[in-house]
């Protein structure tokens, strides 16, 4: 008896399969469930990253003044940019670089995952996962430069972009040899006690004079300790005129640390489901299921699309 | 599913990596050019600032492209599937348009409002309301 009711239970699973559509059987586009479900969060997932990118625009276009990205990230640890002289973006690039890679290493991984090698699949998934974790560390450096040394916050954005050409007064208020044009921006320096900040450009200026608090000739310390220089405008409408170094937009920073930290957050995600899915192909699981590791094709989606955000966000952040 | 045999889908992948490395390299060269860092009198020109962002985000969407339709095979998917991806999408113009133009609004009237602060104050005037007891409802009990 048994086996007429298999036989059964087989033949209906066949009619299933073959004619009727409303049976739900069939995929109309040809894809699995879980893939094409990967899909539809990357898009959701997509649109949330474009409203972050699009709120950094509508703030951009809203502020009269905003941070040159290739001045507030001209920064790189190890001196690197000292062998090519001066040279912006080249940190981020390396981290553009990096995310590129490993996105051509997932990509191998998949293809062999069709082939049912293990042992490939294994070895592109870690060269995958050294990539992602390579990125992570130049983001945690970048952070830590832009926090500790920089002074950004989520509320305070030190860099702020002069409106016309001028000149910098010295500390006594005289007019110093140090211009300056429309559209470049500078960075205020903390000078706290036994603080210095002549790490990030503009040499010869913080290291030998001893600031003190208060407003002066030359420049003006606030409360915190963030030396305000004062400058001359040489033309415009505030031509000849003494100013004080103020504070950029402060929604650069909260937007900077918001946006690469969201994608960074999915870098860091997409690390450890990598780790998962590589333990579980060590382990022999997809070869027991006998379907070309379909998991590493998802986990390959997700891959591909962190590194599809990182261009809108490199795009955006770095080279706009 | 590729339908390339392995050896060239290989070299599909290796042909990927020097496309997106060169890409990639060539935006960072532009930006520099537009930001008036190789030839300094381009500095500040906005008309070459305005051409160049352009063209990074052209360059920038065709990577995303070559992403999708390669790395992550859309290409080889049904149009079905592609088209109910990509379409949605299309919605992120109107957004980009409609919230630049905001951005532009709000700045109007910051400016707006930076210029009516700095002007002398002026006396106070009549008020075109009518006088406050106007509007209280008289209650006789």
């Amino acid at each position: 008896m048994a086996n007429t009711d298999t036989a059964l239970e087989h033949h209906v699973h066949e009619h299933d399969h073959q004619g009727d559509a409303w049976s739900g059987a069939q995929s109309p586009f040809k894809v699995s469930y879980g893939k094409i479900m990967m899909w539809y969060f990357l898009l959701s997932d997509a649109f949330t990253f474009a409203g972050f990118l699009i709120t950094y625009g509508a703030l951009r276009f809203s502020s009269p003044t905003w941070p040159v990205p290739d001045f507030v990230f001209a920064t790189d640890p190890f001196g690197i940019s000292n062998f090519f002289g001066k040279a912006p973006l080249i940190f981020v690039t390396f981290m553009s670089f990096l995310l590129i890679i490993s996105s051509v290493t997932m990509v191998r991984a998949v293809q062999e995952g069709h082939r049912e090698n293990k042992n490939g699949v294994l070895i592109w998934m870690i060269l995958t996962i050294f990539g992602g974790l390579g990125f992570l560390s130049c983001q945690a450096w970048e952070w830590t430069n832009l926090i500790s040394k920089e002074n950004m916050s989520l509320t305070r954005n030190t860099f702020g972009t002069h409106t016309a050409d001028g000149y910098y007064l010295d500390h006594d208020g005289k007019k110093s040899a140090e211009t300056f044009r429309e559209g470049e921006s500078y960075l205020i320096h903390r000078h706290a006690a036994g603080g210095h900040g002549a790490e990030h450009g503009e040499a010869g200026h913080g290291a030998a004079h001893e600031y003190k608090a208060g407003d002066h000739a030359g420049y003006m310390m606030d409360e915190k300790g963030f030396v305000h220089r004062k400058y001359v405008y040489a033309e415009g409408p505030l031509k000849g005129k003494t100013q004080t170094e103020q504070f950029g937009p402060a929604a650069f920073g909260a937007l900077f640390f918001f946006i690469t930290g969201f994608h960074g957050f999915h870098v860091f995600s997409g690390v450890l489901f990598l780790l998962i899915i590589a333990l579980n192909v060590a382990s022999g699981v997809y070869v027991a299921r006998k379907n070309g590791y379909e998991m590493v094709e998802k986990i390959g989606l997700y891959w591909h699309f962190v590194d599809l955000v990182w261009v809108f966000v490199f795009l955006v952040f770095y080279l706009l | 599913m590729s339908h390339l045999s392995y050896e060239e889908s290989k070299k599909r992948v290796r042909y990927g990596l020097v496309l997106l490395a060169v890409v990639t390299g060539i935006e960072v060269l532009i930006s520099l050019f537009g930001k008036g860092h190789m030839i300094s009198s381009v500095h500040g020109n906005i008309f070459v600032l305005a051409t160049c962002g352009l063209l990074i985000a052209g360059l920038s969407l065709y990577k995303a492209y070559f992403i999708v339709y390669e790395f992550m095979h859309m290409k080889y998917e049904v149009k079905g599937l592609a088209m109910s991806v990509i379409l949605p999408m299309l919605l992120l113009v109107w957004a980009i348009i409609a919230f630049f133009q905001e951005g532009n609004a709000w700045k109007y009237r910051r400016d707006d409002i930076k210029k009516r602060d700095a002007l002398p104050a002026a006396p106070a005037q009549e008020s075109s309301l009518l006088p406050p007891h106007t509007y209280q409802m008289e209650w006789k009990g």
